[in-house]
């Protein structure tokens, strides 16, 4: 007998038995003592819609094999060093934005930046979270403390401040959505509210900040303002509807929604509420602006910038894509915002020269990605579209020029620099063959 | 009438305030922490200085460390990013920032060196070692004198030469989005004022 065919009766015998179950668990009872392929892909031959031979995990699900969107590296990720060697294997990846479809960003494709220090190997019983500092009670929780506590779940994205920035990648014609603002992700994160855990150690007063630290190899830590954690922040462990992933906290990490993502500390493991900022690392070196042309080169730095500006990017039709006959399209995006909401999103399929609301698609919700839509017909000419923020406190998302001029430099000078968020306008240029190029400068 | 509705508002606002403070319906839910296990994992260091450890060191010890310890990824000249590490001190006549030079407070170095370094064996230098490696970085940068001490009290007290190179640079000032300057997600500086 055929070993497929085998495995196939099998699998129909059993699968009466075994009507309700789980498909995870299907898939490993049924395969015991094959020998053909996977467990899993044996569980389901003869299934409708999987052909034979297909991978299928069924135990922890994997998409098409024709969907093959993934995050590629970030920030030097792969930059190797005189001898050919990879000098930084393991810093991080870009989301590809071009792929989103709707607000939420897979968790296996979020942005991540480990600077250097690969997540840690947190077993969640071992982990503890300590509050101290200026407060009444010092206190110690477990995951399962945590777990008890009353939950919240919000949807917020998580940009690096350096999203955006003009780095030579950024800025070349052939750029994606991804080189050009991957370094963001919108997740539906579920945890407590960083409020609740520090009213029950009791805040003393005169504490204005907190320095928050987390338990990988560098213990990244960072200062933030206390008002902004009793606001909006979040203690979180899910994300997306299961677990928060390793590069992304597991099992817990801080939430500081519409700051720059640096804030976020994963892998939480201490509190401690102080009564001013403690100069860490990440605040004292890098995540500032110097610039060094028009009246703010004063030689001082900028720092502690914090909240992220209106925001906006084309995903489809963008760079490195290709539209085909003449006709209707939908111009679709991201919106997003460090100061709240998304008010309004306008769209220019003239480079810039008339603007037209865009739909916001829904939900819409502070601090998170919001999905514009567009209805354009193209007549096949070479144009350029364009899309603009606007928040609920009324800022407007700037063009690279206005950017520029928000630090009295030229953007010749952004060419070679950077500065603070680069929230610029993305311009995306539509050739008459239809292929997408990347028009920032 | 009004006013002793009012009070029996007011009375009820103030029980119910009390009850609260008495019975929260989170107990058991946490620990308290102990004095020893917030020694240990406190290692956070403020611009004051008040959670540095006993020692000291200068840089004539740290160089020896250095080289047994950190030279591996930053590199033996230090002005040049090593095969691991970032360059730590400017070029002769180079840019100081980026460097430890420009940062303000040296209290950050230590709080680094000790949270951080070295890569893989985070957590594993004595405080004299620490106190060590600080004083022989603001040496090299040219900040001390080779002999000079690092301890404590020198450590915080330092005048660093970047110390008002930051906006603003008045600490108190940072959590002020107007001091800082802020909009469109942009901190350039506060307007300038009509003095100005």
């Amino acid at each position: 007998m055929n070993p497929k065919q085998s495995g196939r009766r099998r699998f129909l015998k059993d699968g009466v038995a075994l009507a309700g179950l789980a498909a995870g668990a299907l898939a490993i009872r049924s395969a015991s003592g094959q020998t053909l392929g996977s467990a899993n892909d044996q569980a389901l031959e003869g299934t409708p819609g999987i052909s034979e031979g297909q991978h299928f995990d069924a135990i922890y699900g994997v998409r098409s094999r024709y969907e093959t969107a993934g995050r590629i590296g970030g920030i030097g990720a792969y930059s190797t060093g005189p001898d050919g060697k990879v000098v930084r294997p393991y810093i991080g990846g870009l989301t590809p934005v071009q792929n989103l479809i709707g607000i939420i960003t897979p968790s296996a494709l979020h942005y991540h930046n480990t600077h250097g220090y690969p997540p840690p190997d947190i077993d969640p019983q071992q982990h503890r979270l300590l509050i101290h500092g200026m407060v009444d009670r010092p206190m110690v929780f477990t995951m399962e403390d945590i777990y008890r506590l009353p939950s919240v779940t919000r949807t917020h994205f998580l940009e690096c401040n350096a999203n955006g920035y003009t780095t030579p990648p950024r800025l070349a014609p052939g750029a994606t959505a991804q080189i050009t603002h991957g370094l963001m992700g919108c997740s539906i994160w579920t945890g407590v509210r960083a409020s609740h855990i520090l009213e029950m150690v009791g805040v003393q007063k005169g504490a204005s900040w907190i320095v928050a630290e987390g338990a990988e190899g560098a213990h990244h830590s960072k200062s933030i303002p206390l008002e902004k954690i009793m606001d909006d922040s979040l203690i979180v462990y899910g994300q997306n509807g299961e677990a928060v992933r390793p590069e992304q906290g597991y099992p817990l990490r801080l939430l500081v929604p519409g700051y720059e993502a640096i804030n976020s500390i994963k892998f939480l493991r201490r509190i401690k509420v102080v009564d001013g900022p403690y100069l860490q690392q990440r605040e004292t070196n890098g995540y500032q602006t110097v610039v060094r042309e028009g009246k703010y080169a004063d030689g001082k730095a900028r720092w502690f910038q914090f909240e992220l500006g209106p925001n906006s990017v084309i995903t489809r039709p963008s760079g490195g894509q290709r539209i085909g006959t003449q006709g209707f399209y939908e111009i679709t995006g991201l919106a997003w915002s460090g100061a709240g909401a998304i008010r309004r999103v306008e769209v220019s399929t003239d480079a810039g020269r008339t603007w037209k609301a865009a739909e916001l698609q829904g939900p819409v919700l502070p601090m998170a990605h919001t999905r514009f839509t567009y209805s354009w017909k193209w007549g096949g000419e070479e144009t350029v579209l364009m899309s603009r923020s606007t928040d609920e406190r009324g800022q407007i998302q700037p063009s690279l020029a206005e950017v520029g001029k928000i630090w009295d430099v030229t953007v010749d000078y952004l060419k070679k620099a950077t500065v603070g968020h680069t929230n610029a306008i993305q311009p995306w240029k539509v050739a008459e063959d239809g292929r997408i190029y990347n028009a920032i400068v | 009438m009004r006013s002793s509705n009012l009070m029996v508002v007011v009375v009820a606002l103030v029980a119910c305030a009390a009850a609260a403070a008495q019975t929260t319906p989170y107990q058991n839910i946490g620990r308290p922490a102990t004095a020893e296990e917030i020694q240990a994992w406190d290692i956070s260091v403020s611009p004051a200085g008040k959670e540095l450890p006993p020692g000291k060191g200068t840089a004539k010890e740290g160089a020896p460390i250095y080289s047994a310890k950190c030279a591996v990824c930053h590199g033996r000249t230090m002005e040049e990013a090593g095969p691991l590490g970032p360059a730590l001190v400017a070029k002769k006549g180079g840019n100081l920032r980026g460097t430890i030079a420009a940062w303000p407070y040296a209290t950050t170095i230590w709080d680094f060196i000790n949270r951080a370094m070295p890569r893989f064996n985070e957590g594993t230098l004595k405080p004299d070692q620490v106190y060590a490696l600080t004083a022989f970085l603001l040496n090299r940068s040219g900040i001390i004198k080779e002999d000079d001490v690092m301890d404590a009290k020198s450590v915080t007290e330092l005048q660093m030469p970047y110390r008002n190179a930051y906006v603003p640079s008045d600490l108190a000032e940072i959590g002020n989005v107007k001091k800082r300057g802020c909009y469109l997600g942009h901190c350039p500086g506060p307007a300038p004022t009509a003095a100005h």
